[in-house]
């Protein structure tokens, strides 16, 4: 949108510092779609950090965020809160280093069975552990960490990931991840090394959800492997990144919002019918805007200003 | 002259196919050598050997002495060997200058921002898109398009440019650009190994020559002479009894 790097890290700060004061203004139910807002926005976001450039469709999401929640979880009562969050993180990236280093040699649909595949035995290997070595299924997670200081905390992540994104972006790095995502072998024969540009990439992604997934945990009071490895929240992630597209930044959140809102709404009134609605939405979103929200209205932008010139030079012809 | 490039015992098999067989030749500093052969005989899996899109089963490659077989491509492009590809490979959802600045900021000296693009934009005059840095490659005409992937391969400074059948494709006017083109990076003194099909152009832009069939060097040499040896005709046109 604007090249001056100074005003566009300003406005964003003005935003974001504008929206530190919705606590204060919303009631009870509006602070959980809040909360439920800021977490997708970090997810889709994340994911779109390294998806979009890159065209690889992750379905992780919730493997991360699941890490996250369970460090949370075993070691929220024992140590303290940013002890906890470092834990969360290094556990985040360990994990997305061996599944960079052993997946993004795989293209297409092979990195998409087996992000989805990782997730269930990531969700498999702790329930086995939680059954059989901690005798438990569920654990509880009594913090005392209310609805407002999730929010803020969330905030705070979505504040950095934005600025990671922003400076990502017009940093070599990003450049790179474009040229891999337009060509790949281009890529490798222009000197950059791909598979570090996308772990590199992937690792910073899984943080960011890692980190959402530690925050949340707390909201949950009681989890188990079945709600932090949910994998409806990889899903979801990805419906809502590509409604809003993800060849921007700010794209994923046009999708955000309203399907947060859609979502919540058709949890309430059709519990049973959720998931077929879900699944349609997905695919009307994949044929109706492929490029996403952003992407049309991109489009939109580009045709006026094609007939715009068509016009201009239709007048000057005619003179 | 001394020899910038030097291949020898290059071997490549897929499965039961020996695609490249004891292959040996090499180089030298600032000259322009023609890769010919028919179809099927191991040119294009020479060029991806050399550029590292393949590793060699055995054999070396080497580039002023330094043996960079088996190294990975973006290790060896930053080395100093660029390359184009048989089949135009540009990024279409990138501008054009874009296009050329992927070839500048990621080698051993790279360029980016306001130097990238002053760089760039003199790149795309050299190979004749100037003025063109702001449209998307998609917009480009085929022959374009290939002006394009050059301009990318000169903008790695490269020690050597691969070119593989860079003429294919073209008419006859754009072919007499194309080579007028070549023909002044040779000038200029850049050294080039190029596939190549098009014999005017071998005749006008190679000193010399290596000819392979069937995966095996069967010929090298001063092109003239190269191109009168019975093997070389009998590879191109079959022998009598055929």
């Amino acid at each position: 949108m604007t090249d001056r790097p100074v005003i566009a890290i300003g406005l964003g700060a003005l935003v974001f510092a504008a929206l530190a004061f919705v606590p204060y203004m919303v009631d009870g139910y509006g602070m959980s779609l809040a909360i439920a807002i800021a977490n997708y926005t970090i997810l889709a976001t994340a994911w779109a950090l390294f998806s979009g450039p890159t065209r690889y469709i992750s379905l992780a999401t919730v493997a991360f965020f699941g890490v996250g929640a369970y460090t949370v979880a075993v070691l929220g009562e024992v140590l303290p809160w940013p002890v906890v969050m470092l834990v969360a993180a290094i556990n985040g990236c360990l994990l997305a280093l061996l599944v960079g280093l052993s997946t993004l040699r795989l293209a297409g649909i092979y990195f998409v069975i087996f992000t989805f595949g990782l997730t269930e035995l990531i969700r498999q290997v702790v329930t086995w552990y939680e059954v059989k070595v901690t005798s438990t299924v569920g654990r509880y997670v009594f913090l005392d960490i209310d609805q407002q200081a999730i929010y803020w905390q969330l905030l705070g992540v979505a504040a950095l990931l934005f600025l990671s994104g922003y400076l990502i972006g017009r940093s070599r790095l990003g450049f790179a991840l474009r040229v891999i995502g337009g060509d790949e072998m281009v890529a490798r024969h222009v000197g950059i090394d791909t598979t570090r540009a996308k772990l590199l990439l992937f690792v910073l992604s899984a943080l960011f959800m890692t980190l959402t997934g530690a925050i949340m945990a707390p909201r949950w009071t009681y989890i188990d492997p079945a709600i932090a490895f949910n994998p409806q929240v990889s899903f979801q992630t990805v419906i809502m990144a590509l409604l809003g597209g993800v060849q921007r930044l700010w794209g994923p959140l046009l999708g955000v919002i309203p399907l947060t809102l859609l979502f919540d709404w058709l949890n309430a009134h059709f519990p049973n019918h959720y998931l077929l609605i879900l699944g349609i939405v997905f695919m009307l979103i994949v044929y109706l805007l492929p490029q996403g929200v952003a992407g049309a209205l991109a489009r939109l932008r580009g045709l006026r200003s094609r007939k715009e010139r068509a016009s201009a030079a239709m007048k000057e012809a005619r003179q | 002259m001394t020899a910038l490039l030097e291949v020898s015992g290059l071997t490549k098999r897929f499965g039961g196919l020996v695609a490249v067989r004891e292959a040996a030749f090499s180089v030298n500093e600032g000259e322009v050598m023609g890769l010919l052969g028919p179809n099927g005989s191991g040119k294009t899996t020479t060029m991806n050997l050399i550029s590292g899109s393949l590793k060699p089963d055995t054999g070396s490659v080497r580039l002023e002495g330094r043996d960079i077989a088996g190294r990975r491509p973006h290790a060896i492009a930053r080395g100093g060997i660029a390359r184009t590809f048989q089949l135009v490979r540009v990024i279409d959802d990138m501008s054009v200058r874009e296009n050329v600045i992927s070839g500048l900021a990621f080698r051993e000296n790279p360029l980016w921002g306001v130097s990238a693009n002053v760089e760039a934009e003199k790149l795309l005059a050299r190979v004749g898109l100037g003025g063109r840095g702001g449209v998307f490659a998609a917009e480009l005409t085929y022959v374009d398009q290939k002006r394009l992937e050059l301009a990318r391969a000169l903008a790695l400074s490269p020690r050597l440019l691969l070119l593989d059948e860079w003429l294919a494709g073209l008419n006859a006017t754009e072919l007499d650009g194309g080579i007028d083109l070549i023909h002044s990076l040779a000038n200029e003194g850049v050294t080039i190994l190029m596939v190549e099909h098009v014999m005017s152009a071998i005749r006008r832009l190679c000193s010399r020559c290596v000819v392979m069939n069937a995966g095996a060097v069967i010929a090298a040499g001063e092109t003239a002479a190269v191109m009168a040896e019975p093997a070389v005709i009998s590879a191109y046109l079959g022998d009598e009894d055929d």
